[in-house]
């Protein structure tokens, strides 16, 4: 009664938006607003009623790591936690709603080791809880000059650009044999690398096992997409204008299904890696494993496109289906393969996404633009092109803390490529210029 | 459960601040895409410059509300010149990768601590509208209107926001009646066409894409007032899918659509929020949280523009021969 109560006088503050002193994050009425305020109502400067908190737990190749100063802060307020030497284990409470900023005091964690990302952001607008999992085996924090940093972005370069090409390639082959600019493709990234989450890190199966596993999920979801929302609206003759804004409807209610099923936590689903020195590279197993499985998908993409009938005509539907239907290919079917094959590729750069970093329900939709600039950047619709462009959008955004970039703006660079080259060279970098239409 | 209290909340809505706000970013939208065809997915940043705009030149330069106000709408027509210059010779959906993507850049630099002399950061900013309280004739006190009850502030936030709504639509439905709005949707139509008649397409649709943007930022500036605060974080890309969900609801081509459209959409927001939250709190459901309510809505909002878009493109006062969408 009494929570009913204190959610009722939340909501009224809604239509009293002056006395809501609560920050409006997302959008305007969101529930969140009424639990900060609820949240107001019964906390004070007692941190033990606080019913915020933010926590994780430190560990280094397994070991708990304890003593860690944590700091939290929204605006000019800020708590401190301390990692538990047992179990490794933190937690800060915090009085109320806000993204707030968590940041690692480096000069307290165990000599010689940093964390990749000493300052992270805790969501807490949406959830009265937020993990934050600060991952080992970025590299030691001593002041390396660009030249010495340069080796091992490259690396990380290569590997993200390896990543982002494997769903690129999905959104290049749907885009150019049905002319979709599908923006629900990120959320096949997030649907790959919950399952490999629930079936690796949650149910314990081996990482190839629930690899595979989790790869069938998304192609199967590729399918199911072509067979019951996609050709249903090409049957309909639905323009291509009207069918991205059907993606955009179908990313958000598989965003928040995610979310629903899933909760909003980020997932390690790897469970730490095992760091491998590559000459002056520091790097980790699994980024090595990654990259080489990558590249043999690569590989085995362009072998199926250029030297199999399915992926001529693949090919042929792409350039014109039309002309295509006439010579005898069932253009539908092709469609239906490209949409499994493309779900297949995109799950499995979820899965190696999610092993290599972490994942949520919105990794993929983080990334989707990225996947935009790539596609668009490599010239819409060509394979190869994809490729190509996510190989550069992958360094753009890995070689930027080198310019000095700040880290939340990494992805804003490699956007502001996107747009010098739609002014530049519109048909992209390989893209030929009959497409600009 | 306290059903008075569920439909006071929904009716409160039809008055609401962030209906006007919305009701105007889509009238902007309605703006480029009803009337030009032009596919505006970054709507979350014209409204983003009009907010940041005010609020910066209040608190940095502190300069009065008409000033703050023009600043405002001059980040966004310099933003929108910017985005049109490359994109609005290409092809319409190079427009939505691009300003979406810019407004997802946009949406990045706000939030990050590298600009935060400016922007505040994550933390945005706030108490910027002393000044635009300042004109506020009503004396101090608590109106009611039937149950519901409201500050002098708010009274005076919801004429403001409510004003401009008005003057825009009459504007937009003098403009659209014109030749000039004629030519537009000749645009829209068929480009090739209008542009063998010997007008200029490309200023022709620079001048939506400015118009329908300092609409938006209008919205932006409102959305932040009612509150004070500004913070990035409002600026996701859900609010400009938002804004299309509106748009489309009440009919891209109309005036009086996106308005409705707003009324109908927040309603429906409120009361499946009020009536969920309800039934989870007695227990009539438990296999949701309250924290999953407001979830489930931003899901239902996806659907909503799903089937919207496939099966009522025109939406509740769209004629379905002027939504084509073109391609």
């Amino acid at each position: 009664m009494l929570t009913a109560l204190a959610i009722a006088a939340g909501l009224l503050s809604l239509s009293a938006p002056a006395q809501a002193a609560a920050p409006a994050a997302n959008t305007s009425v969101s529930h969140h607003l009424a639990v900060s305020t609820a949240g107001h109502l019964s906390s004070s400067s007692d941190p033990s009623t606080w019913e915020y908190s933010i926590a994780g737990a430190l560990k280094l190749n397994g070991k708990p790591v304890g003593g860690v100063v944590i700091t939290a802060t929204l605006g000019s307020f800020s708590a401190k936690g301390t990692s538990d030497a047992a179990t490794g284990r933190w937690l800060i409470a915090v009085p109320e709603a806000g993204k707030y900023t968590v940041k690692i005091d480096e000069s307290t964690l165990p000599k010689g080791f940093a964390v990749q990302n000493p300052v992270m952001t805790a969501d807490l607008t949406q959830f009265s809880f937020a993990p934050v999992l600060f991952k080992f085996g970025g590299q030691v924090v001593a002041t390396e000059s660009v030249w010495q940093q340069l080796p091992g972005r490259l690396l990380a370069g290569l590997n993200f650009g390896l990543l982002l090409a494997l769903s690129a390639i999905g959104i290049s082959l749907i885009f150019g044999t049905t002319g979709l600019s599908n923006f629900a493709h990120g959320e096949m990234v997030t649907l790959g690398a919950l399952f490999m989450w629930l079936f690796h890190a949650s149910m314990g199966w081996p990482v190839v096992v629930a690899a595979v596993a989790a790869i069938i999920i998304t192609a199967a979801f590729g399918w199911a997409q072509d067979a019951w929302l996609w050709k249903p609206l090409r049957k309909r003759r639905m323009g291509l204008n009207q069918m991205m804004i059907v993606s955009i409807g179908f990313s958000i209610v598989l965003r928040y299904l995610f979310l629903l099923l899933f909760n909003g936590d980020t997932k390690d689903i790897a469970g730490g890696a095992v760091s491998v020195k590559l000459g002056s590279i520091d790097t980790t197993d699994i980024t090595l494993w990654g990259m080489v499985i990558a590249l043999v998908a690569l590989v085995g993409v362009a072998l199926f496109l250029t030297r199999t009938r399915i992926g001529k005509a693949t090919r042929a539907v792409s350039d014109n289906a039309a002309l295509a239907s006439a010579t005898g290919i069932d253009v539908e079917r092709i469609i239906r393969i490209v949409w499994v094959a493309a779900a297949a590729l995109t799950g499995f750069a979820g899965v190696l996404y999610g092993l290599e970093f972490q994942a949520n329900w919105l990794t993929g939709f983080d990334l989707l633009l990225l996947l935009f600039a790539a596609v668009t950047l490599g010239g819409l619709g060509t394979a190869f092109g994809a490729t190509v462009g996510a190989l550069i959008i992958g360094m753009v955004v890995e070689l930027a803390p080198l310019f000095n970039i700040p880290n939340e703006l990494r992805y804003a660079v490699a956007l502001v490529i996107l747009i010098v080259i739609l002014i530049v060279r519109p048909q992209g970098v390989l893209g030929k210029k009959q497409r600009l239409g | 459960m306290d059903f008075g209290l569920i439909f006071n909340l929904t009716l409160g809505e039809l008055i609401g601040v962030f209906t006007a706000a919305y009701a105007l970013c889509a009238l902007g939208l309605a703006m480029h895409f009803g009337y030009t065809g032009l596919l505006n997915f970054g709507q979350a940043a014209f409204a983003a410059l009009g907010a940041y705009g005010y609020a910066f030149a209040t608190l940095n330069w502190h300069w009065n509300m008409w000033g703050s106000f023009a600043f405002g709408v001059l980040c966004s027509v310099v933003f929108a010149v910017i985005m049109g210059i490359p994109t609005l010779r290409l092809r319409a959906d190079y427009l939505a990768i691009v300003t979406i993507a810019a407004a997802q850049a946009l949406y990045y630099a706000f939030g990050t601590s590298q600009f935060a002399w400016a922007t505040g950061g994550s933390n945005g900013l706030s108490q910027f509208g002393t000044d635009f309280y300042a004109y506020n004739p009503i004396p101090v006190g608590r109106y009611s209107l039937g149950s519901l009850t409201f500050s002098e502030k708010e009274i005076w936030i919801r004429i403001v926001a409510w004003g401009l709504v008005a003057i825009v639509a009459v504007l937009l439905a003098v403009l659209t009646r014109s030749p000039w709005g004629r030519t537009l949707k000749g645009i829209r139509e068929d480009e090739d066409a209008v542009r063998s008649l010997g007008k200029n397409v490309f200023v022709y649709k620079m001048q939506s894409l400015v118009l329908g943007g300092v609409i938006g930022s209008l919205g932006g500036m409102v959305f932040v007032l009612s509150s004070q605060t500004n913070q990035a974080s409002t600026w996701v890309s859900n609010f400009t899918f938002m804004t299309w969900t509106v748009l489309l609801l009440g009919g891209a081509a109309t005036i009086l659509g996106p308005i409705v459209g707003s009324a109908v959409f927040f309603m429906f927001l409120m009361f499946t929020q009020t009536l969920l939250e309800g039934l989870v709190n007695t227990g009539a459901i438990s296999f949701l949280s309250v924290a999953q309510v407001g979830q489930i809505r931003y899901l239902l909002v996806g659907l909503f523009l799903m089937l919207l878009v496939i099966f009522r493109p025109q939406g509740f006062f769209g004629n379905k021969k002027e939504m084509q969408f073109n391609g």
